[in-house]
């Protein structure tokens, strides 16, 4: 579980998190969606810690992970996996390299012991072939998948994924989704997603967060969004002339 | 002013950041030897091709300015082995590297900046400082005197090869200079300016890199700077040292 109590960030004297407070739980695929520039980035990275809150508190579990020193952080991110937007895959290397370099840097493991896990991981990722390609002769969603592949491998029981859909076709977008859907309940792990992909809201979206200006301004699941009477979530979630077509067939 | 002392307490505090202890030594050797092949070894034809033509154009222009009857040849040699040793090899070499391997550091640690690959590895619970930067300046500051003692060789060869071609000295006085007052600590004056300066060229582009923020043309900026400041901070480094080591 993942929770954030009265989280205020501001950059430059501009409020970009107003006093949010959520909770995120195991096991579930949790969403913040919202419009690009309300603040769901810089909510994803300062649950993370790369942005530190100017108020509020982030507890992992039971551990107050915003009051910890980097030390203490460095722990707790050993649990903790990433989806960046643009996979973040380090570019001198493979990508077995980039899979493999959390299990050099922080196990004991012999070089079999941790070729066997990176081919676990890719194999899970369906990339069983692409262990000695770089990034760059990657397409973007093989470059998502192994970024998964990375974000797994040490068994973490947090991932965040930062649009993990941005870029990708639409079919792409959902075999990305059902895949971080399956290995959350696989691994039992918290996910939190940020997206304003409506496919993925209504694909895996088991929690969902509104974020509108700043403010956490709705939040419930895929089933209640359609219900929703709240105008700033409806105007962002029905936004295409299609979608507003389907809403008025379901009513 | 006061964005200048911030840059240099930031500056301050990364160098802390790299200098804390490594995550695995093991992965950090390896890391020391790549980066000795991309920025020491990929250095050495930049290295020669300038060394050889200064070398040969210094030699040239002494045996045109000293050319009288009352001045011996020899000191043509001298002159053109004091000039690659004392100042070129070192100070001059390292001003090239600073444009060569310092726009390259800052360049590809901005765009591990911009495209979140050092957020990457700061999620995994990484000393980002330490791991990109560490190895990189440990590859510099030992591999940058054997670029400054080849310098010197090539340059001094490209001065004996001028002469042997164009005539315009003998070569056996060329030889005779370059054995001239020779002093073993003018070679250590040398290395011990390249280890600093090895230090400043990496350390500064890496915080260029480092703090880039934005986008490519930021990390374009980024990397001019890195040059800029580099090449500064040479000149100055170069300044304090000679007034330490030579008087």
């Amino acid at each position: 579980m993942i929770k954030a109590q009265n989280i205020i960030k501001s950059f430059e004297g501009r409020t970009v998190l107003n006093d949010i407070s959520v909770e995120f739980g195991t096991g579930k695929t949790n969403l913040i969606i919202g419009r690009s520039g309300s603040g769901k980035t810089v909510l994803l990275k300062s649950l993370v810690g790369l942005h530190e809150v100017d108020s509020g508190e982030i507890y992992y579990d039971d551990v107050c992970f915003s009051t910890l020193d980097f030390k203490h952080r460095k722990a707790i991110r050993k649990d903790v996996g990433m989806i960046f937007q643009g996979g973040a895959l380090l570019d001198a290397s493979t990508v077995a390299e980039n899979v493999k370099l959390p299990l050099d840097l922080f196990t004991d493991q012999s070089e079999e012991e941790k070729l066997e896990r990176v081919n676990d991981c890719l194999k899970r990722v369906n990339l069983d072939n692409a262990h000695n390609l770089y990034p760059s002769e990657l397409s973007g969603g093989m470059i998502k998948r192994a970024a998964i592949a990375r974000a797994i491998v040490m068994n973490p029981r947090y991932l965040f994924c930062d649009e993990p859909n941005s870029g990708l076709d639409p079919q792409t977008s959902i075999v990305i989704d059902n895949l971080i859907s399956d290995i959350t309940k696989e691994y039992n792990i918290t996910t939190i997603i940020n997206t304003h992909d409506m496919n993925s809201v209504m694909e895996i979206g088991e929690k969902i967060v509104f974020i509108y200006e700043g403010n956490k301004w709705w939040e419930g699941s895929k089933d209640d969004i359609l219900q929703a009477d709240n105008k700033e979530l409806n105007d962002f979630v029905f936004a295409s002339a299609m979608a507003k077509r389907a809403k008025q067939s379901i009513k | 002013m006061f964005k200048w002392f911030e840059n240099i307490g930031r500056y301050t505090l990364l160098m802390q950041k790299v200098f804390s202890r490594p995550e695995k030594m093991r992965i950090y050797r390896e890391r020391i030897m790549y980066e000795m092949e991309a920025l020491g070894l990929n250095s050495i034809g930049l290295t020669a091709i300038i060394s050889v033509f200064i070398g040969a154009a210094v030699t040239l222009q002494m045996a045109i300015t000293l050319e009288s009857p009352f001045i011996p040849q020899y000191l043509i040699g001298y002159a053109t082995r004091e000039v690659m040793i004392l100042e070129f090899s070192s100070t001059v070499v390292a001003l090239i590297l600073a444009g060569k391997v310092g726009s390259n550091i800052a360049s590809e640690i901005g765009t591990m900046r911009i495209t979140e690959q050092i957020d990457a590895l700061e999620i995994m619970g990484v000393n980002s400082a330490s791991y990109l930067i560490l190895p990189k300046i440990v590859a510099t500051v030992f591999f940058f005197p054997f670029l400054a003692i080849f310098s010197m060789l090539i340059g001094i060869t490209g001065g004996y090869s001028i002469a042997a071609i164009t005539g315009i000295m003998k070569t056996s006085d060329y030889i005779d200079g370059l054995q001239y007052c020779f002093y073993l600590s003018e070679i250590w004056y040398a290395l011990v300016k390249m280890v600093f300066f090895a230090f400043i060229v990496t350390s500064i582009s890496s915080y260029c890199g480092y703090y880039a923020k934005g986008n490519s043309l930021e990390v374009g900026k980024s990397s001019t700077q890195a040059v800029v400041i580099s090449s500064i901070a040479i000149m100055i480094c170069n300044l304090v040292l000679t007034q330490l080591l030579r008087t």
